[in-house]
């Protein structure tokens, strides 16, 4: 049982008990993540109201995203939620080379999404599709307001993506304490603590995949 | 006057136990952060006094002789960002909710108290970045950067400021995060939810409305700064986009946002009145859910800002009779209070004085936002000095008198000594004439047609603004004096001692200053909240 | 009071949710290239969200979490249909009552 680690006691001076600490964290975590399902809300509203005003555009601009990388990308942000889920699993078993393995897995499958999405954004460059001054949308219907729809895009998925790269630091940093057995039964707070942001992050994209992919695929609004 | 200092306070306390920088700028302690804000909404509040001064030196006379047309839109929107995001959204909840809430649930400490230290720095960092702004040139939008004048043509430092304020809405934000787990999670043994003391009912309120909208305007600025900075036209018409987006999205937080500035004013009422009448609130449970249906209907009413900016009719009926009903709860307020006060034995102390004030001025201040609700009557007085009266007499008349009125209740409680009573009941009457001198003529003004945000005026409205701008002159005076006396009591004031005022709350169970964890043992809590003995209130009564 | 703390989700558990998540997500995106009219957009949303509230039940634990969790999550999201569809009250009736007075 070398690879069960068991923590000094993390109680904090101002908590009456372990069970209180934890329940105060993982209430101040939801609560966190509440603000941002409302900082990310803005940013669905303006969707929102661009998208009805102007569905001709947004149809045609979503075109221009790459459907099947966006999806398989889909899956390596899934695949990283269920390594992070299981990497909560092990930790709350002290269970400290799994900790480490699966915190690596969810880093790299992280990594992969960012690189990826690092890909698209550099073929949007290309085509000028980033709005400012050069901006073009080839071939798009209403072109004039494909810009909105690149707005939104960027700004979602700029958004989204940010929050990842917090998240990559933070993972290097539960690596880092776990390889010195900071994880085990009696306290993993930080790693279930981030494993909640990790998945919040995760369904931030659930919903970005299709608003922003999977608008009018099958051509039938050009009809 | 006494010339020879107060006996030092020797015992040992959150004041005296570490006195170097480190402790306190590093300090974990909520009540020692609870000072740190005070100093900061304090200097931040004097600054955007000096920008009003400005304001009402110009516009004692009709011609825009002091400041041109440019100059004066920068120092009204610099006012304006200073006076709502540095010193009310924070003033109250960051200052008095921290120091007092653990005390008065019997904690030793908020939930999160390092988290706490981060929000304070997060304040000061935003508030560098709006000072930088202001140092540079300022901005010339208004606080509320209309689109697209602040993201496609105006001249000022819109990205510095937007980001400035988008910093410190995390304060808020993480402000109100602790609060709501502290409340939920570290009350002492025995203090059910409606043996709460109303202060914390009115700050888990206000942190609902901080937790729930300073994210939306914290994108809806990003989405400014993205569009000043890097051109990505989100509210930019030749694109399509719609400014009367961001003004949805502005104010879907800016409206609550006056509720996390009024909400923990009315806590601080409900305890002085209590105390001062050595009675329990009249209709406690009624003004404790009034709080959340303040925050809750609150959040449905921010369309009255839009009525007249191409808003659909139908919306504006909507929001029109919302906005009546959101007058409700804060009405039920008044009326418990003043039952509060009924057979009771009341004191005219300088918190009372200040309580008394808050429920004059907001009862104006509230009833002029009714006719700003009727959707008629806006179309007439919508960007009028109406609209500025009315929301001085809440902010000011309301939020302010419930926070010097805070101040001035819990510094014996804070620093363990007592102010000279003669000077602070003046400076409160000299601030509550001068208030009213300020801010009445304006309603007259505005339903005379003077409209806002301009530097020049027809001569015929000279009489009313020179009155307003006298009224000014005594409200700063009075403001500068508690300054004065409150220092000054510091080395010199009486020492307060555990109760001085006959407080029923846990906070007044403990030592004057306290000590560092707050309680030597912690309370179980036995009794329902306000419970004055009788023997207590005739102790302090009779003197 | 925090019982779910001692609460040890069973691997099997997540790998099936797993594996339902991604057979959903290739499915919404070959619907999506099929013409269902305005049906494209529900269907798209509807798989959205229930993929989101597997992630939330199972992942993120909340079918084993306090009911004071479930009402902060609730609160949220009730907050953020507010905000969308308040929003889109004004702009879906500007249409519907003329001015006064025009």
């Amino acid at each position: 049982m070398s690879t069960v680690s068991h923590p000094a006691s993390a109680l904090q001076h101002h908590f009456e008990n372990a069970e209180q600490q934890k329940d105060a964290s993982t209430i101040g975590m939801w609560v966190f993540l509440v603000t941002e399902i409302m900082f990310f809300g803005g940013l669905f509203l303006a969707y929102m109201v661009y998208r009805q005003a102007y569905p001709a555009a947004f149809a045609a601009a979503s075109n221009k995203t790459d459907l099947w990388l966006g999806a398989a990308n889909t899956t390596v942000l899934i695949g990283s939620s269920l390594t992070m889920a299981l990497a909560v699993h092990y930790a709350s078993l002290g269970r400290k080379n799994l900790i480490v393995l699966f915190l690596s897995l969810t880093l790299l499958l992280g990594g992969t999404f960012l690189g990826v999405k690092a890909v698209e954004y550099h073929d949007k460059w290309v085509h000028h599709e980033i709005p400012g001054a050069n901006f073009e949308c080839e071939g798009c219907a209403d072109a004039q307001h494909a810009t909105l729809f690149f707005a939104c895009y960027f700004g979602m998925t700029g958004l989204h993506a940010t929050h990842m790269v917090v998240g990559i630091f933070i993972i290097i940093f539960l690596i880092v304490k776990a390889r010195k057995g900071a994880y085990g039964p009696e306290w993993h707070t930080p790693v279930e603590m981030f494993g909640l942001y990790w998945h919040f992050v995760d369904i931030v994209w659930i919903f970005l995949f299709p608003l922003l992919y999977l608008i009018d695929r099958s051509g039938g609004l050009k009809g | 006057m006494i010339t020879a200092p107060s006996p030092v306070l020797t015992k040992t306390n959150y004041l005296n136990e570490d006195h170097s920088l480190k402790g306190w700028m590093l300090t974990k302690d909520h009540k020692r952060i609870g000072i740190l804000y005070l100093i900061g909404v304090t200097f931040f509040f004097m600054l955007g006094g000096m920008y009003a001064a400005l304001i009402r030196l110009e516009l004692l006379t009709p011609a825009g002789d002091l400041l041109e047309s440019n100059t004066y839109n920068k120092v009204f929107t610099m006012h304006g960002v200073l006076m709502v995001f540095l010193f009310l959204i924070p003033s109250i909840p960051a200052v008095l909710g921290n120091f007092l809430i653990p005390l008065m649930i019997g904690a030793k400490d908020v939930a999160f108290p390092r988290l706490n230290l981060l929000s304070y720095y997060i304040y000061v960092v935003g508030g560098l970045f709006i000072f930088t702004s202001l140092i540079l040139g300022g901005v010339d939008t208004g606080w509320t950067f209309y689109t697209p004048f602040s993201t496609s043509y105006s001249n000022g430092y819109v990205l510095t400021t937007g980001l400035g304020i988008f910093i410190a809405g995390f304060s808020s934000i993480l402000t109100g995060l602790n609060f709501i787990v502290t409340i939920h999670r570290m009350r002492a043994p025995g203090l059910t939810w409606f043996r709460l003391p109303l202060f914390v009912w009115a700050h888990y309120a206000t942190s609902m409305i901080q937790i729930l909208g300073t994210p939306v305007v914290a994108v809806t600025l990003f989405l400014v700064v993205l569009e000043r900075g890097l051109h990505i036209g989100f509210f930019d018409p030749a694109y399509g986009g719609d400014p009367v987006l961001f003004q949805h999205m502005f104010w879907f937080y800016s409206h609550p946002a006056v509720y996390i500035m009024i909400l923990p004013s009315m806590g601080v009422v409900s305890e002085i009145i209590s105390t001062f009448s050595s009675k329990k609130p009249f209709g406690y449970t009624f003004i404790a859910f009034s709080s959340l249906a303040i925050a809750v209907f609150g959040f449905l009413v921010w369309g009255h800002h839009l009525y007249v900016a191409s808003q659909s009719v139908y919306a504006g009926m909507v929001f029109s009779i919302l906005t009546y009903i959101v007058a409700i709860p804060s009405a039920i307020k008044i009326f418990n209070w003043i039952a509060t006060m009924y057979k009771g034995s009341v004191r005219i102390t300088t918190p009372m004085l200040y309580a008394f004030g808050f429920m004059g001025l907001f009862t104006v201040g509230g009833l002029t936002g009714l006719f700003l609700a009727s959707l008629g009557m806006d179309v007439h007085l919508t960007d009028t000095y109406f609209v500025v009266a009315h929301f001085h007499y809440v902010m000011v008349g309301g939020g302010i008198m419930g926070f010097l009125g805070g101040i001035h209740f819990w510094w014996p409680k804070m620093f363990g000594r007592m102010y000279p009573e003669g000077w602070s009941k003046l400076s409160a009457i000299m601030i509550f004439c001068g208030f009213n001198l300020t801010f009445f003529p304006q309603f007259l003004l505005g339903y005379m047609g003077m409209p806002r945000r301009y530097h020049v005026y027809p001569a015929e409205f000279q009489v009313f603004n020179t009155l307003s701008s006298a009224g000014a002159g005594l409200l700063g005076v009075g403001y500068f004096i508690p300054f004065i006396y409150l220092l000054w009591s510091l080395k010199y004031g009486r020492v307060a001692g555990d109760n001085p005022w006959g407080g029923s709350g846990l906070e007044w169970k403990t030592s004057s200053p306290p000590i560092h964890s707050n309680f030597e043992v912690t309370p179980v809590v036995t009794q329902e909240a306000y419970t004055y003995t009788t023997e207590e209130v005739s102790h302090h009564v009779n003197g | 009071m925090a019982e779910h703390t001692h609460h040890v989700v069973p691997k099997r558990v997540y790998f099936a949710v797993f594996a339902v998540l991604i057979v959903l997500t290739w499915v919404t995106a070959w619907v999506s290239t099929i013409d269902l009219g305005r049906l494209n957009l529900v269907v798209a949303l509807s798989i959205a969200l229930f993929k989101a509230s597997l992630v939330v039940f199972f992942f993120m634990h909340l079918a084993y979490a306090t009911k004071l969790t479930k009402m902060i999550l609730f609160s949220g999201i009730y907050w953020l249909i507010l905000l969308l569809f308040i929003t889109m009250e004004d702009i879906w009736t500007r249409g519907w009552m003329g001015v006064p007075g025009r």
